[in-house]
């Protein structure tokens, strides 16, 4: 009557808690099992790997130009990973960075376009304040219905970042048409007064980002503003017993995160740009939620996933001067680092078994 | 009967189980014969639930093997463990809540259509043969939990079950559903069925089962038959060395009303009622207990002391201030704690990936002055507290939530008592504590009353209830059915009460 069922060959199972050593030796063999699959990738396009690898590395580190390049590619991606780590700590989904970053931006421009006679600091400081405030603003809205309706802020957000795209639009073919474009539709060069002074030969951004992630770190790890978001991040029902008002610490929070993004918008107008364009956020708003999450919400760990993304997408871009392949290698690449990366939780969370036979 | 009454329903030989480093069964060898009742009996964390869940198909077992009516079998999931024969009933039910019972029982179920009527008649017949109360078209959400878990009894018995696995089936029974259920299973055993019972609780041991297998630590450490153990007997194999089962009753001397509830009214926050007209006093210096069937109201009374939860009516006066209205936060600073342990222990008095030492902060990070946190006064608690309730832990610096429920249980209370409270809130205080834990947690309780706390404690174990509590309050539907002196009275009287008997004069607590 009972069918002799079989013996399963190989069993999932969970294991209780791996050493920080194990896991951080499982996280080094995703990426090279990573960099091994891309490389069979180019393979398969017909180039040899470790040539492609090499031209990337110094694509990106080759001259002075070069890494300037590759750190200004890492600055807006910096600082925007840092901004959504900050509301994903508190588990708040944040993927509005993009449309944070676009609002920072034009509130920064409008004095930059509109009050380029200002003293020099001052403009700068006001932009900076303007840009803050409003990535503040755009992060606020979803936290507000958030924690009044407790609306999906995932969808909210998202939805925000296209309503910021079209104000760029807007502002672009209408009110703030440059009119010495001729007819073309762009928005003025900002006046060398609302730039952003070199440092180094890069905008001096780069030092702001770097000022965050300190920052930032601080916040999250020793003061109580930070661990309010942490409790709330872990069980909202556990920071209302200990008498937190979750409500504002949620609002608090995603003004803060918008804040950072909108900052990073104004730096990369008035020192990447030179002025307001649609591609200000460029997508770096999305790329940053990967950095974020790669890094563990770590800003340190931001700072070096940040820094091997930029190279990658530097390196990219002279790979396609040297062979002809599009840049979208580079997201190939990304797209396959990130598997490797996350896929590789399922082995520190669980681990195959093999059956023995006859298991007495 | 079967055709072989030689062989056992169930033989297990040699089973072992591993999850990461912790053994959760090491070389269990285990039968029991069509026609039987076998107690499991162990602490938390014995290994009762898994090896259980190796048999119905959920867990498969590292080693060792599995022979049902003599042959050897491989259950690689829960469906062949129906198959099998086998039907599993979780502590927690698994219905759909908007489905009649009919719908419940077969769902799931393949292979052959039914017409309805048919099979309310095939329903109403197996319920008769059992013992078995059931309506078939009642909707699940309507029923009581004593129903439910008819219900659920009844799907594995539709399913062809001759092998039944009850895990802890009466942690939410009153006492007289307890006496029904455990009739039903009388019924069930003479028709030759095979009956696996999983509990902690000694005296139903004692009450139902033929035999009792004791689990420690992963282990069988004993087979015995009932009728020749006795309840300290199997408590000592249990936790394996001698235990005292007393509870102590200190008693103290001022008693002044330090919390007193007025008609206090709350409704759930989907329209359903939490509680009604709730009145009750809370003395300095007592403990009252709160008994009834599990969700009679008891979180709704914890959160709306503590500020989770708004009342609709009615008023909580904490020493002639009513504090209804008030944010957790300006309660907290009245010196009102509440340890509310819910379902989950870590869910709400803790948070589990973080050390001792963050949870030390919970509730004081806001005395801290300025922006920055100075973590040396907690860390100093924690210390204390590891030292002075022996929690047995890596370090201060272990996330919680990799303690053992004891630990975890010891470091919320050891938080909540170190704030020296005037009222303190404990709900299930000792759920899911092995016996040792259980009364380190008792004394923790009575050195408090001691120090003239009023303490409000829900509890879930009559018996305890009536040892340690001074007074007790019975909950049923919301509703208070009575407030009773825990010296003078019964399990029966607060059963009856639990079951919706209203005492007289229950309104006025005097």
């Amino acid at each position: 009557m009972n069918k002799k069922g079989h013996v399963p060959f190989i069993r999932i199972v969970k294991i209780s808690e791996r050493s920080g050593k194990d896991t951080l030796k499982i996280r080094i063999a995703a990426f090279i099992s990573a960099l091994a699959a891309g490389g069979l990738f180019i393979l398969f396009l017909g180039y040899n790997p470790i040539e492609l690898y090499g031209t990337i590395i110094s694509g990106a580190f080759r001259s002075k130009m070069a890494f300037q390049a590759t750190i200004r590619f890492m600055i807006p991606l910096l600082m925007s990973s840092l901004g959504v780590a900050m509301a994903f700590k508190m588990r708040f989904w944040n993927i509005g960075a993009e449309g944070q970053i676009i609002v920072g931006a034009v509130c920064a421009s409008y004095f930059a376009l509109f009050h380029d006679t200002w003293p020099h600091f001052l403009l700068l400081l006001v932009m900076f304040a303007a840009g803050a405030l409003g990535g503040g603003l755009w992060g606020l809205i979803p936290a507000y219905f958030k924690s009044k309706y407790d609306t999906n802020e995932t969808l909210f957000t998202l939805m925000l970042n296209y309503i910021a795209l079209h104000i760029i639009t807007y502002l672009r073919d209408g009110p703030w048409k440059d009119p010495g474009s001729s007819g073309f539709p762009k928005i003025a060069r900002f006046a060398p007064n609302a730039q952003l002074d070199k440092i180094l030969g890069v905008h001096f951004g780069w030092i702001i980002a770097l000022i965050l992630v300190f920052i930032v770190f601080i916040y999250l790890r020793y003061t109580k503003h930070g661990y309010e978001i942490s409790v709330v991040g872990e069980s909202k029902s556990t920071a209302k017993y200990a008498g937190m008002d979750v409500r504002k610490i949620i609002l608090r929070t995603m003004a803060i995160s918008g804040g950072i993004c909108g900052i990073t918008g104004m730096i990369q107008a008035a020192g990447s740009d030179m002025t307001l364009a649609s591609s200000v956020a460029g997508g770096v708003g999305f790329t940053a939620i990967i950095v974020s999450w790669l890094a563990y919400l770590n800003p340190f760990g931001i700072l070096l996933v940040s820094f091997l993304f930029s190279v990658l997408e530097k390196g990219s871009s002279v790979m396609q001067s040297a062979y002809g392949l599009s840049t979208y290698f580079a997201s190939v690449l990304q797209g396959i680092i990130l598997f490797f990366i996350l896929g590789c939780e399922f082995f520190i969370r669980y681990k195959f078994v093999v059956s023995r036979k006859g298991g007495r | 009967m079967r055709a072989n009454d030689t062989n056992y329903a169930i033989e297990l030989k040699g089973i072992t189980k591993t999850f990461g480093r912790v053994v959760a069964n090491e070389n269990v060898n285990l039968s029991i014969k069509y026609g039987e009742i076998l107690a499991l009996l162990g602490e938390n964390g014995s290994g009762k639930t898994t090896l259980m869940n190796i048999l119905s198909g959920i867990y498969y077992a590292d080693e060792g093997s599995v022979y049902i009516d003599g042959k050897e079998v491989f259950i690689t999931n829960p469906h062949e463990a129906i198959n099998l024969g086998i039907g599993m009933i979780h502590q927690h039910f698994k219905l759909v809540e908007v489905f009649s019972a009919m719908d419940n029982i077969v769902l799931g179920t393949r292979g052959r259509y039914v017409k309805n009527s048919a099979l309310k008649e095939e329903i109403l017949e197996m319920s008769k043969k059992f013992g078995l109360e059931t309506e078939p078209d009642k909707k699940v959400y309507n029923m009581s939990v004593s129903e439910k878990q008819t219900v659920e009894i009844m799907k594995v018995l539709y399913r062809g079950a001759k092998i039944l696995i009850l895990d802890e089936p009466t942690s939410v029974l009153t006492p007289q559903e307890t006496a029904k259920l455990f009739a039903i299973l009388r019924r069930m055993k003479d028709r030759g069925n095979a009956i696996i019972i999983i509990t902690h609780k000694l005296h139903e041991v004692l009450a139902i089962s033929d035999r009792v297998a004791i689990l420690r630590k992963g282990r069988v450490v004993g087979t015995v038959k009932t009728g020749e153990t006795k309840e300290k007997e199997l408590a000592e194999l249990m936790v394996g060395r001698p235990v005292s089962l007393e509870i102590n009753r200190p008693e103290t001397t001022s008693k002044k009303t330090v919390l007193k509830v007025v008609d206090l009214s709350v409704v759930n926050e989907d329209g359903t009622r939490g509680l009604k007209n709730v009145n009750f006093k809370l003395k300095s210096g007592e403990i009252l207990g709160v008994a009834g069937v599990a969700g009679s109201g008891q979180r709704e009374l914890c959160e709306t002391i503590a500020g989770l939860m708004e009342a609709k009516t009615g008023a909580i006066l904490y020493n002639k201030e009513n504090i209804i209205g008030k944010t957790p936060d300006e309660i907290i600073n009245l010196g009102i704690s509440m340890s509310f342990v819910p379902e989950d222990r870590l869910g709400m008095g803790l948070v589990g990936s973080m050390d001792m030492v963050d949870n030390m902060l919970l509730k004081s990070y806001k005395k801290n002055k300025g922006f920055i946190i100075d973590k040396k006064p907690s860390r100093k608690l924690a210390e204390e507290l590891v030292e002075k309730l022996s929690i047995i832990t890596p370090g201060i610096e272990t996330p919680v939530r990799m303690l053992s429920g004891g630990n975890v249980q010891k470091v919320l209370l050891g938080r909540e008592i170190e704030s020296e409270p005037n009222v303190l809130i404990t709900a299930y205080p000792v759920r899911g504590l092995d016996i040792n834990s259980s009364y380190i947690i008792y004394d923790l309780l009575n050195e408090q009353k001691k120090k003239n706390v009023a303490i409000l404690f829900i509890g879930e174990d009559l018996d305890v209830l009536l040892e340690l509590s001074d007074r007790i309050m019975v909950l049923c539907h919301g509703e208070v059915m009575g407030i009773v002196d825990a010296k003078n009275t019964s399990k029966e009287e607060i059963g009856l009460m639990m079951a919706g008997k209203k005492m007289e004069g229950a309104d006025s607590d005097e």
